[in-house]
């Protein structure tokens, strides 16, 4: 298993610890309130993520052909959902991500108990991170 | 009545949602079925399905009269003439079938106003604003003050010479007052403006007599007060419904059909092109009647006014909680709550208290002008229903200080 997987099963079994939804949500909300702080004057309307209902920025930055991804948004449970997206492809290639299927996520189950609208949005953050690896590969 | 055989009536309220017993608190997006509404849809579609007013066989007249005596019964409990009742498919269609035909119908010329109350949702906005571009109106905003109740002082300085319809709900969606309809009428009728009500969110809770509002049009869904959804109502005065064009034309709007032209049928019937909604339409009587007795049980009217008492209480000791929509007379308020909390996003508490079994409303609720008003990107709402117990209020409560602790 290379690491990206490794980092892959690491939060899949950190969700099957948990038995209730309710239970999974407080992880959730803990990597939100976790996150590393998103400096203010990177809030510009170009990293803002669209198709979510929260407003989500999401800053790329790209060196030696590895991506790095820092984010924020306004709700602690969308911030906590892409906190989960960027501790798996946080320093990976351009080329790993881009050619990842992160059907990982599905298995959370994390898109059918989350409201329609969130569930829209965590498909336009996988779009956004898939779209900068791809314009960098 | 007491509360359990209340909810008795309820079907859906015994379902659970992950594995935790349903509280809904979403009635004012719609609310829970009566049992005997189901019934009587099911009647009419298994038993007396047939098209209305046409042909002569046995099930045609019988799908007439059900169809026609769900006029009546509407027209008593708004206590009004049934020819002053149209049928619509909700109190969207309703104030959109009223736009248009008031637009058609010379009520309006060239740079007239209407006038909209600051608390209406988009369904009491937008059609007015399609009629402004289409007919050059003008359309001007009746504030509310910071508690959410009408600028009622405002009000006559605000209808003008050219000030034409004035528009209101009854009750806001958002903030739960029920806002002095008469008065304002009243106020209207001086200045010789008119007066249209939506009253989408106070037909399940209060007792609605038009002729003493004294309102020109009133509106309303069915599937808001435990009918079955796809209905709707217009009331309209009948001097006033007389004068207006109709909406849509087709089936059975007419009086005569010819390649010179066409004369429509009276009213309220030509207000109703094409096939009406046969099994919905008569399911809205056992509705009507369950609220008439509700509104004269004692038992349950005291019952509900604790539970609104209680959560006032309650939600205000909430640090960081603001309340939108706290009339001065508390009488005035409908167990329709809407806030924000500071710190917490009202998604994020939505989301975490429908895992706890709680189904809420959060966002802009259909409402964005009143958003700004306030200055906030959402709310969250907790509409409440005669049904919902005072231990269903007690765990939202509860279950909301957890939300709020989990979040921040």
């Amino acid at each position: 298993m290379n690491d990206l997987e490794k980092a892959k099963e690491s939060i899949i079994e950190d969700f099957a610890l948990f038995d209730e939804w309710l239970d999974k949500y407080e992880y959730i909300i803990g990597l939100g309130k976790n996150l590393e702080m998103f400096p203010v004057e990177l809030k510009t309307d170009d990293r803002l993520i669209k198709g979510c209902q929260s407003r989500v920025w999401l800053d790329t930055k790209v060196e030696d052909g590895r991506l790095y991804f820092r984010a924020d948004s306004d709700a602690i449970i969308t911030k906590g959902i892409i906190s989960l997206l960027i501790s798996v492809y946080n320093g990976r290639t351009a080329k790993e991500i881009a050619s990842d299927d992160f059907a990982w996520i599905e298995t959370l189950g994390l898109k059918e108990n989350l409201s329609p609208t969130r569930a829209g949005g965590l498909a336009s953050m996988i779009s956004t991170i898939r779209r900068e690896a791809e314009a960098n590969v | 009545m007491k509360i359990q055989e209340l909810r008795s009536r309820f079907p859906q309220l015994k379902e659970s949602v992950y594995g935790k017993p349903l509280v809904y608190l979403d009635n004012a997006a719609t609310s829970m079925r009566l049992d005997a509404v189901v019934d009587k849809w099911e009647q009419m579609s298994l038993k007396f399905n047939s098209n209305l007013h046409r042909a002569v066989h046995a099930m045609a007249s019988k799908a007439t009269e059900e169809y026609e005596s769900a006029r009546l019964a509407t027209a008593d409990f708004l206590n009004c003439s049934e020819k002053e009742i149209v049928f619509t498919s909700g109190a969207t269609d309703s104030l959109n079938l009223l736009a248009f035909s008031l637009g058609e119908s010379a009520f309006f010329e060239e740079g007239d106003e209407i006038l909209i109350c600051e608390g209406e949702h988009h369904s009491d906005i937008v059609p007015w604003q399609m009629l402004a571009n289409h007919k050059s109106l003008l359309i001007k905003v009746l504030p509310i003050n910071a508690n959410g109740e009408i600028a009622l002082s405002q009000l006559p300085e605000l209808i003008g010479k050219r000030t034409k319809l004035c528009c209101v709900a009854h009750v806001s969606n958002v903030l739960g007052i029920i806002n002095p309809v008469a008065e304002i009428a009243r106020i209207c009728h001086e200045k010789g403006c008119l007066l249209s009500v939506d009253g989408a969110q106070a037909v399940q809770h209060l007792k609605v007599d038009v002729r003493s509002l004294d309102c020109d049009f009133y509106s309303f869904s069915a599937h808001k007060m435990f009918a079955a959804p796809g209905v709707g109502v217009l009331y309209g005065k009948l001097g006033l419904l007389e004068r207006l064009q109709p909406y849509q034309g087709g089936g059975e709007m007419i009086e005569s059909v010819s390649w010179k032209g066409t004369s429509y049928a009276g009213v309220p019937h030509r207000f109703e092109a094409g096939t009406r909604n046969i099994s919905s339409v008569p399911a809205i009587k056992p509705a009507l009647a369950f609220l008439n007795d509700l509104f004269l049980d004692k038992e349950i009217i005291d019952y509900q006014e604790n539970i609104i008492k209680y959560l006032l209480q309650e939600l205000n000791s909430v640090p960081g909680l603001h309340l939108y929509g706290v009339p001065s007379d508390p009488s005035r308020k409908i167990p329709l709550f809407s806030f924000t909390v500071d710190g917490v996003h009202h998604e994020d508490l939505a989301l975490v208290m429908d895992k706890m079994g709680i189904a809420l409303r959060s966002g802009q609720m259909c409402a964005e002008p009143l958003m700004d008003r306030f200055g906030v990107s959402g709310m969250l709402r907790a509409s409440f229903a005669p049904y919902n117990s005072m231990e269903e209020a007690e765990y939202f409560t509860a279950s909301l200080k957890k939300a709020i602790s989990m979040l921040k």
